[in-house]
């Protein structure tokens, strides 16, 4: 059975993460450490100790913003960017799940906007996030003040050739 | 000269006037814009942030869409230049990628269209000389700092076209539209994204810092070339704590002369009128 690391560095799918030797410069240059529970570097450290429930169970993996500021300074252009990118998919594939609930819900929101039209409608797919996260209230003023500025239509042009759309979702879904 | 261009969902809704200053510029530049025919979105940060496949499979229908035409395709999004730019790496060095996206899409992916932002453009093959040369209104007295965010120039092996610590190119931009650009060590820092709406808190306090940053660097506005880091620039700073948030296009359409600037400041949320009144430029 494969370890945690081989199967993150599998789907990485370039350097491998134990080229790291800690010097923790994505972490003095990660915009969101101070609010993440493991800071970039640290689960760097515990997927090479194996940390496999802990890492995918963290908020650290939803938080990161894909700035990628730490694959720009990593002095051994490891692609801890990208690495999030596959820690999220492995805690959604695995029913982990997402500590960070609203994130992911607004992930979802957004893709099921592109599934319906092919391009994003902003208010419709706010109102889909809204409904998913029970956040209904927040932003309410500025979103009225949007739609008066003409800035949130209803209605926007969509992709015709839908079906080529949903082709994409279809053969990219994961089980 | 002739390029394809792809505005992508934003541009159709929030970022409106960034399209349509885009659109104006261009006008103005000799550039000559075609819409890319039936796009669809790039999947933005939600696609890669959960499904990597879907992420290079919905840009890539974008692209191959684009190699119709045999010219540059202007991308003026940084969230969807990131995306496309980050598809055409991944496509490049995976072959076994690239057959699978095209059973996916349906169709094969050439890479034969250069995929460039509208600064690239307008400093490259436009060129600055010209740009002031079709200045009419120099902007005196507007002193902006650069804020290029994330996604225009990172990672730079993939994006290229300017430093990534410190680049550049917008500063000469807007010093050749006669205004005064503030050096500041803040133009790559992140605005925070799309945490804006589900982690609201954590923004407002990184847009506070920003703000806080231009105005000591001396700065009487934001300038941008991304809708998120404008949406976030111009909406999330604390009350107090706000300075007018541009578009580089906008300013460059004002610069020009150009008639419909009026119509796009009353759009943002921190009304810029006020200050360009006070310099006497509106």
């Amino acid at each position: 059975m494969k370890s945690f690391l081989e199967e993150v560095n599998e789907k990485i799918n370039g350097v491998p993460i134990q080229r790291c030797y800690h010097c923790r410069k994505c972490t003095a240059g990660c915009p969101m450490s101070t609010a993440m529970e493991h800071n970039p570097n640290r689960v760097i450290r515990m997927i090479q100790m194996g940390r496999r429930d802990e890492v995918l169970a963290s908020s650290t993996i939803w938080l990161c913003v894909s700035c990628e500021t730490c694959i720009t300074r990593c002095p051994n252009e490891v692609d801890i960017a990208r690495m999030m990118d596959v820690l999220r998919q492995m805690a959604i594939e695995s029913g982990t799940g997402a500590k960070e609930k609203n994130i992911l819900r607004f992930h979802e929101a957004f893709l099921a906007g592109i599934r319906s039209g092919g391009r994003i409608n902003e208010p419709m797919m706010m109102v889909n996030y809204k409904l998913r996260s029970g956040d209904l209230f927040s932003d309410m003023g500025m979103g009225i003040d949007m739609f008066l500025k003409g800035k949130l239509p209803l209605v926007s042009p969509r992709t015709k050739d839908m079906a080529s759309v949903r082709r994409i979702f279809e053969k990219t879904r994961q089980e | 000269m002739k390029v394809s261009y792809y505005p992508g969902c934003s541009l159709h809704g929030t970022a409106k006037e960034y399209d349509q200053s885009v659109k104006a510029v261009s006008r103005g530049l000799g550039i000559d814009l075609e819409e890319i025919e039936d796009w669809s979105c790039c999947g933005a940060s939600s696609a890669h942030n959960t499904n990597f496949k879907l992420s290079i499979a919905l840009p890539a229908r974008d692209l191959i869409a684009a190699e119709r035409k045999p010219q540059d395709v202007m991308v003026p999004c940084a969230a969807c230049f990131n995306r496309f730019k980050t598809a055409e790496h991944h496509l490049r060095q995976d072959a076994a990628l690239k057959a699978e996206i095209e059973g996916i899409v349906g169709a094969p992916y050439r890479g034969s269209v250069a995929i460039r932002n509208p600064i690239d453009i307008i400093v490259n093959d436009i060129g600055l000389e010209k740009l002031a040369a079709n200045v009419v209104k120099k902007l005196t007295g507007l002193k902006p700092v650069s804020y290029y965010g994330c996604l225009l120039l990172r990672p730079p092996d993939v994006c290229r076209f300017d430093d990534a610590e410190n680049p550049v190119l917008l500063d000469k931009i807007l010093n050749a539209l006669g205004a005064e650009a503030r050096p500041w060590s803040y133009k790559t820092d992140c605005c925070g994204g799309s945490l804006t709406i589900s982690k609201t808190p954590i923004v407002t306090k990184m847009v506070d810092k920003l703000m806080a940053m231009a105005r000591e660097a001396g700065a009487n506005c934001l300038v941008t070339a991304c809708p998120v880091c404008t949406a976030n620039l111009d909406m999330r700073a604390s009350a107090g704590g706000e300075l007018p948030v541009f578009y580089f296009t906008e300013l460059a359409a004002l610069a020009m002369g150009q008639e419909e600037t009026g119509e796009w400041f009353k759009l943002h949320r921190t009304d810029p009128r006020p200050l360009l009144k006070g310099l006497e430029l509106l």
